[in-house]
């Protein structure tokens, strides 16, 4: 009854004195439509936007629509030291931010030549693999119950509880950590902090596993995420894909293990690759992640030696904050770095870490000044996202949030 | 691998290759603006070299009087597992540059973003939107002239 307010008065006059003439109304579900979905949605995980245009129930296309999180990092980072820049690359991918610290801390020690001693280098592979951990429980949490399974995320979240508890002994904070310091770490893993990640990994694959017989033996879970949003090797590769998702359409690419960087070439770890493409393949290469995560972390405390945790470099590095308050040298230095930044050489380097979410990057140009001259961050979610309209095109409007909740997008990573 | 890139480049394009550069194991070759369309094409087809990926296009003001822009374009190749920087120097007076999104089709955002933040134009894009600044905004925040704090006025805020 809709379609007849759009005709003309006089029509529809006309056809009801007259029994004789018939008028044709519009389907209106021949017509398309276009759906804006979020910023506010709460499947879209942050302030992502999608305007979507539909025919019926299938998605002709899709324009993501992003900014709503933009707070210029990159501008920030061109007016501040080296040093003051890592709290903010805690905001960046706010559900690992460990991994952050040592991905930022990583570049700017390239780019000066300074090289954390081994047992810092240990702490950060255990860093950034709980951070790994900690994000990834976010997400089969999160995309379990986009699809409709609530008590994943509860226990999702339960086990990234313990996670932050650990980080709350070893590094003083649970969420925005600011832990790693260029040329070492802020403080060394205490014998209690050990202690702590080692019972968590202990009890971890038996928890996980409880989540994987819940989700892996659910017949809806399961056919709501096969066959969605399926992209292949090719396009994978072409619309720069990283991480996880590019490795479920069957891509050998980890940068763990094809440009170590930190202990990665001591450690012994599988990279997970599946061949489907499609929103379970990506839920399946999560799955074995965790579980090659939490090996990863077990074999860096055994092996991880004894000694500092801050490379000794008086004109890059912090000095231990005792020294500060007792020595005078190293009150200059303090002094020194924190005021005027540590000036590494002209040039420009390039250093990237495997992230939970793929390849996160950070692209710096120095001009010998205390400040970056430019800080280009590479985000993983941003790339990741420019794969959506393909992955949406034609699936159905229900297929969105599964979509969505199997790329795992952080918009403060994507927006910068 | 820097070694047969290098040759490799040569032998296609010697006359367009201004500067090669190594630091810290980071290589960053300079091209010629014009010649990059056809240097791209040639890096992710030839089967010795193979850059099938685009990981990043970044833009840098180096806020000098020739030569303003910079564009460098973050490639690797996932066969050879190697990864290497292209650069053009992009003046004040010309802002475009030709896109590679033809190549690559992950360029588009990044060049969307490069775009949005240095005002750089890519000729050829399918569609050169702003993505992160909302479209009416005028100005080109990454630029070395626009203040930290913003410029009073450049966002609609509602009147008191």
């Amino acid at each position: 009854m809709m379609a007849t307010r759009t005709l003309p008065e006089n029509r529809i006059l006309q056809a009801l004195e007259d029994q004789d003439t018939t008028v044709s109304f519009d389907d209106p579900l021949e017509n398309e439509m276009v759906l804006n979905m979020g910023p506010q949605h709460p499947a879209t995980h942050g302030v992502l936007r999608l305007v979507i245009r539909l025919d019926g129930e299938t998605i002709l296309g899709c324009v993501p629509d992003l900014g709503y999180l933009h707070r210029g990092y990159e501008k920030l980072a061109e007016n501040m030291t080296y040093f003051e820049y890592i709290p903010h690359t805690d905001r960046l991918d706010y559900l690992s931010p460990l991994a952050n610290n040592v991905a930022y801390v990583l570049a700017v020690e390239k780019l000066a030549g300074i090289e954390a001693p081994p047992r810092a280098q240990y702490i950060r592979v255990i860093c950034a693999e709980l951070a790994r951990l900690a994000s990834h429980l976010v997400w089969i949490g999160t995309m379990a119950m986009d699809v409709g399974a609530l008590t994943v995320l509860l226990w999702g979240f339960r086990e990234r509880e313990k996670i932050q508890d650990i980080w709350d002994i070893f590094t003083g904070v649970r969420f925005t950590t600011s832990y790693t310091r260029i040329g070492g770490v802020v403080h060394d893993m205490t014998a209690e902090s050990i202690q702590a990640t080692r019972d968590f990994i202990a009890q971890f694959p038996q928890k996980l596993g409880e989540v994987e017989r819940l989700l892996l033996k659910n017949r809806i879970f399961i056919q709501r995420c096969e066959g969605v949003g399926v992209v292949s090797k090719e396009q994978a590769i072409a619309l720069g894909m990283t991480g996880p998702i590019l490795r479920a359409s069957g891509v050998q690419h980890d940068l763990r293990r094809d440009q170590p960087y930190l202990v990665y070439d001591k450690l012994d770890f599988d990279v997970p690759v599946y061949n489907d493409g499609d929103s379970l393949a990506r839920f399946y290469v999560r799955l074995e992640e965790m579980k090659q995560s939490a090996k990863i972390v077990t074999q860096a405390l055994d092996a991880m030696p004894e000694g500092p945790w801050r490379t000794d470099n008086p004109k890059k590095v912090l000095p231990y904050k005792e020294r500060v308050y007792s020595k005078m040298e190293e009150l200059i230095n303090d002094f020194m770095i924190v005021n005027f930044g540590i000036n590494p050489p002209v040039g420009e380097c390039y250093h990237a870490i495997e992230g939970s979410k793929g390849e996160l990057g950070f692209y710096i140009v120095s001009r010998g000044q205390g400040s970056p001259w430019r800080l280009k961050i590479h985000a993983p979610s941003f790339c990741n996202l420019q794969a959506l309209p393909l992955m949406l095109k034609g699936q159905m409007i229900s297929d969105v949030v599964a979509i969505i909740g199997s790329v795992d997008p952080v918009m403060g990573e994507a927006d910068k | 691998m820097k070694e047969k890139l290098l040759e490799k480049l040569r032998s296609k394009r010697n006359d367009s290759i201004l500067t090669v550069e190594e630091f810290r194991g980071d290589v960053v070759i300079t091209v010629r603006k014009n010649d990059l369309p056809d240097i791209c094409r040639f890096l992710r087809d030839d089967p010795e070299l193979r850059f099938d990926c685009l990981r990043d296009v970044i833009g840098v003001d180096q806020y000098r009087p020739e030569d303003r822009f910079e564009v460098v374009y973050n490639l690797y190749s996932l066969p050879h597992n190697y990864r290497f920087f292209l650069k053009i120097r992009v003046d004040e007076a010309a802002l475009t540059v030709a896109t590679v999104s033809d190549v690559w089709p992950s360029a588009e955002w990044y060049e969307r973003e490069v775009f949005d933040m240095f005002g750089i134009g890519f000729e050829g894009h399918r569609d050169l939107r702003r993505i992160y600044m909302p479209e009416e905004f005028e100005h080109y925040p990454l630029r070395k002239e626009f203040p930290l704090m913003g410029i009073p006025g450049s966002l609609p805020l509602p009147q008191k």
